[in-house]
């Protein structure tokens, strides 16, 4: 049957040419409700996320001028002339305070990562070995903290440490020193404030991808001839690697921006790009410095962020449903 | 099962996780001023905190705004986890779902400094209106706390079961009625927690405030956090164990009910697959 | 109705009840990207009719019941319900109902509120409803358990509640998606005749989508056996089974030996074909050219073994050793190995319940009559 043969047959037969006006009431009806569902979350965060981060990034290139700012472009004689102010930038990649403190800040972020890794995956490991009742309890009491404010956690820790706190007032009784140790204000008091905070961030992605580990798997690695040890190296650990980025993830880039830990835990050698931003804007009212300084931050955690969406993607194939065909043959 | 090292880890582990809290809780008891050395009970702080009108206002302000900000962030939220989960292919999705998720990695320093510098901007075109307060706090919160609401009930709609709102369409149900009659019930708890979620986060949240702070709209983190600057306060041990009772309290009654729930209903497929057994047999 | 295509056989083969207009599928297309997973399907159903789609996954089966719920738009085609093109409403606005594979039961509802519900959407008095649900529950046997929710049921049960529901707004056509898939084997075999006699004693007209022969064969009035979107074979069980239109009918459903060979005698009344195993005597003739190349099918059950030699040898008979043997109770499986290399599936009732055992390694004897022969052209 030809083309034109066949065309005409299917347009007899269907309904198509039947119910015009129901099909346009149709389009227009379910089109509508979908617009609304994705436009007035985006819309809002668009208003109130990413408007506002476009707004940081114009001031950075800005020249302050009392309150206000001079504007970033001009028309004169015929000629459009852009004025964007460099200078913090140039400023920020060439200081080295700035880039130590760059640098420093990973540095703390990566430590605390990796001592909640060292702590939490056996936490986490064992808490899967406990009796299935007992087991909902352990994972209450990890996550209890978090729903407490953390402010106050950290706060409390200033208590523990401080010169006149309960460890130093503790050793003093005991006679076992004669001058209380300075703890406060270290890398050493910021890296247990942090290590605190975040130590169930990455417990609790461990315990679930841990606890959904097959036992079997352990039983035939023995089976094999496997020792205990060497299972758990060679497979328990890897299977749970998902379980590791994820909690790693969800420690490091967080650990990079934090502000509150470092102000009142850190000191003088803690060097955090959180402190500088705050800084800059709170105590040199340097607006366009401070601005800088936020683009600067986002360009630092953007990496370590496009890996993790990467793998994520990857893992879930979620990157795919964008290519995929609406629904595929069942 | 768990084995002796396996105890002793946990153990110590809960003892980190548990000692500060507790020793809050302690010296908020504390007689003396200086909030380390015991010196005898007293409930001296407990009472400074109600006669305390700064911490007062400040409590009643953190309510008022935690409160709107988890209503609007579960509203958004569940809008946002459709989008998600259901539509699958529609223009700019990889930008939407950025817009879903920046909130949750970008640092608060960078969210608190883009909206203060946004409302600056917006007051200076309206010619000078003070908009700072109450509601530029919400509006901060709501946009923070979205995301953590669309996290938790996008994971719990992506396990609803597709075919149950197929079978409503084919009983008759035009889509709006699928989402009430529904998909609503079926997230009902997905919403709680979620709601939760962000009424914590936003009852918390110290640095964004900090920045769309204003007279008159001072949160109480945003108030402790001036106080433990400056040094230690017992008052501010007295406001963190009435925090940590309550929250501690909320949660693990919310824990208990939800383990009951689970094992009523695994109690009742069981016996219906008893039943069932009994019923062939004869 | 489509005719088997490639069956080149006479007598003609019956079509099975007669088909009537009730549902009418007309060239209807679905494509998705570059594969077409309906193709150009057309088909009758007449009222009251229990019809299957049968095939393995992927077959399309399952979009061809989705475009006749809704769920899906047809690329091309249309869909006659009672005369009336439906192919372009939406699911709520069909006269069809459909019982989904999981049940899809409203876990927030109890089991009298999920048959009520489709009632009420319907804006159905409440006397009414409640009159319709408790008829529903007698049907199903379910008046015990109307207040439970699904959860406290159990598979059985759930499906029951299941086909109460879609019976409930009394539709048109009832579609059922792989209705037994979900159950155990034993539940299986009772929830078949169950069903059937439900279906049959409330005169819905219904298809069914099955990958399962057994439930096809068992609940359906007129099978159509789907491959890659395509019809295949439309017929009775009886008819697909006996008479499969082609090699791969031949082989999906049941089990089959199948011989390739050449038309060598072609008459009116027998046709002979010769293969690499022995010689085929058919007993009817088939309009053919000599040299032509063609299967023969025959099913186990209708091949006799023995270890004696039958009557006529030269055709219909053949020498082999059995390699396999396997008892199943009611009847035991034999491999036998012919000359040539082919192993034969032979099934042997075992009508005695001392008769005599084939032991594995004994030289047998398999002959079958020229009745039992199907031939294939494709």
């Amino acid at each position: 049957m030809s083309l034109t043969e066949s065309l005409a047959e299917s347009i007899a037969g269907s309904a198509y040419t039947a119910a015009p006006r129901r099909w346009l009431d149709r389009l227009l009806h379910r089109n509508w409700g979908r617009t609304a569902v994705i436009a007035l979350p985006y819309v809002f965060l668009v208003l109130f996320f990413s408007l506002p981060f476009l707004v940081v990034l114009q001031i950075s290139v800005s020249e302050a001028e009392g309150v206000k700012f001079k504007s970033l472009w001009d028309y004169a004689d015929g000629t459009l002339s852009l004025h964007l102010k460099l200078a913090n930038y140039a400023f920020l990649a060439t200081d080295r305070l700035y880039v130590n403190t760059y640098i420093s800040s990973l540095r703390f972020a990566a430590a605390c990562t990796v001592i909640c890794l060292a702590i939490g995956y056996p936490f986490a490991y064992f808490m899967t070995k406990a009796r299935p009742t007992l087991r909902p309890i352990l994972v209450m009491l990890v996550s209890l903290p978090f729903w407490t404010s953390y402010l106050l956690r950290i706060y409390a820790w200033k208590g523990i440490l401080d010169d006149r706190g309960v460890v130093n007032n503790l050793l003093l009784a005991l006679h076992l020193i004669d001058e209380p140790i300075k703890m406060m204000y270290t890398p050493f008091s910021m890296t247990i404030g942090m290590v605190y905070t975040y130590l169930p961030f990455m417990i609790l992605p461990l315990y679930g991808t841990l606890v959904k580990a097959d036992p079997r798997l352990l039983e035939a690695a023995g089976d094999l001839g496997t020792t205990p040890w060497k299972a758990f190296w060679l497979i328990t650990v890897p299977l749970s690697k998902a379980g590791i980025i994820a909690g790693s993830m969800l420690v490091f880039i967080p650990c990079v921006g934090e502000y509150v830990i470092p102000e009142l835990l850190g000191g003088p050698q803690t060097l955090m790009i959180a402190r500088v931003l705050w800084e800059e804007y709170f105590s040199n009212n340097d607006w366009p410095m401070a601005s800088s300084v936020a683009v600067s931050m986002v360009a630092l955690i953007l990496l370590p962020l496009v890996l993790f969406n990467r793998y994520q993607t990857d893992v879930r194939g979620e990157g795919a449903d964008a290519a995929a065909p609406a629904g595929g043959p069942r | 099962m768990i084995g002796r090292l396996g105890r002793f880890w946990l153990g110590a582990g809960y003892v980190f996780l548990y000692v500060p809290i507790l020793s809050l809780i302690v010296f908020s008891f504390n007689d003396s001023k200086m909030a380390s050395l015991w010196t005898g009970f007293s409930l001296r702080w407990y009472e400074a905190i109600f006669n305390d009108d700064e911490i007062i206002s400040a409590v009643w302000v953190s309510l008022k705004v935690a409160f709107a900000s988890a209503s609007a962030a579960v509203v958004l939220g569940t809008l946002a986890a459709f989008a998600v989960v259901r539509y699958r292919r529609f223009s700019g999705r990889t930008a939407f779902l950025a817009h879903i998720n920046a909130p949750l990695v970008v640092p608060e320093v960078i969210t608190g400094l883009s909206l203060l510098m946004f409302f600056v901007a917006v007051e200076n075109l309206l010619g000078g209106v003070s908009l700072r307060g109450l509601l530029t706090i919400w509006i901060g919160h709501t946009s923070i706390c979205t995301a953590y609401a669309t996290v938790v009930i996008q994971a719990r709609l992506s396990e609803v079961d597709r075919s149950v709102e197929e079978a409503a369409m084919d009983l008759g149900c035009r889509p709006f009625q699928v989402f009430y009659l529904i998909i609503l019930p079926s997230i009902t708890q997905a919403l709680g927690s979620a709601w939760l979620l962000t009424f914590t986060i936003s009852l918390d949240d110290v640095v964004t405030t900090s920045f769309l702070n204003a007279p008159g709209s001072t949160t109480l983190p945003v108030l402790i956090f001036s106080r433990a600057r400056l040094g230690l306060d017992p008052t501010v041990n007295a406001v963190a164990t009435i925090t940590v009772v309550l929250v501690g309290a909320v949660v693990t009654l919310a824990s208990f009910a939800l383990v009951r729930q689970e094992r009523r209903r695994a109690e009742a497929a069981a016996a219906a697959y008893r039943e069932a057994v009994a019923a062939a047999a004869v | 109705m489509m005719a088997p295509s490639g069956a080149l056989q006479t007598p003609p083969v019956p079509a099975g009840p007669p088909a009537g207009d009730f549902l009418r599928v007309e060239r209807l297309t679905k494509r998705f990207g570059e594969v077409n997973a309906v193709d150009d399907v057309s088909i009758a159903i007449a009222k009251g009719e229990i019809f299957a789609l049968l095939g393995s996954s992927g077959c399309g089966k399952s979009t061809l019941l989705r475009m006749l719920a809704g769920f899906e738009t047809p690329t091309s085609g249309g869909i006659q319900l009672e005369g009336r093109e439906i192919s372009g409403l939406r699911p709520y606005e069909r006269p069809i109902n459909m019982m989904f594979q999981s049940y899809a039961l409203f876990p927030h509802l109890t089991v009298w509120e999920n048959i009520a519900f489709g009632l009420k959407r319907h804006g159905q008095a409440k006397e009414r409803v409640a009159q319709q649900v408790e008829r529903m529950l007698g049907l199903v046997q379910l008046k015990p358990y109307s207040q439970r929710k699904p959860h406290q049921l159990s598979g059985g049960q759930q499906q029951r509640v299941a086909l109460a529901r879609s019976l409930a707004l009394e539709p048109r056509l009832l579609l059922l998606d792989e209705p037994l898939g979900a159950l155990d084997r034993k539940l299986r075999a009772q929830t078949q005749f169950e069903l059937h006699s439900i279906i049959k004693s409330v005169g819905v007209t219904c298809v069914l989508v099955t990958h399962d022969q057994e439930e096809a064969m068992t609940m359906a009035d007129r099978i159509a056996v789907m491959s890659a979107g395509r019809f295949l074979q439309v017929g009775a069980p009886r008819e697909i089974y006996e008479t499969p239109a082609t090699r791969f009918v031949a082989d999906f459903i049941g089990t089959v030996n199948l011989f390739d060979g050449t038309l060598v005698e072609d008459e009116p009344g027998h046709c002979v074909i010769q293969t690499p195993a022995g010689r085929f005597y058919v007993s009817h003739g088939i309009t053919g050219v000599l040299g032509q190349k063609l299967s023969v099918a025959v099913r186990p059950e209708k091949i006799e073994i023995s270890l004696q030699a039958p009557e006529r040898t030269d055709a219909n008979c053949f020498r082999g050793d059995v390699v396999e043997g396997a008892y199943f109770g009611a009847s035991s499986l034999y491999r036998v190995a012919l000359a040539d290399g082919t192993k034969l599936q032979v099934s042997v009732p075992n009508s005695e319940r001392h008769g005599a055992v084939i032991k594995v390694g004994a030289a047998v004897y398999a002959y079958c009559s020229p009745e039992s022969l199907v031939v294939l052209t494709s």
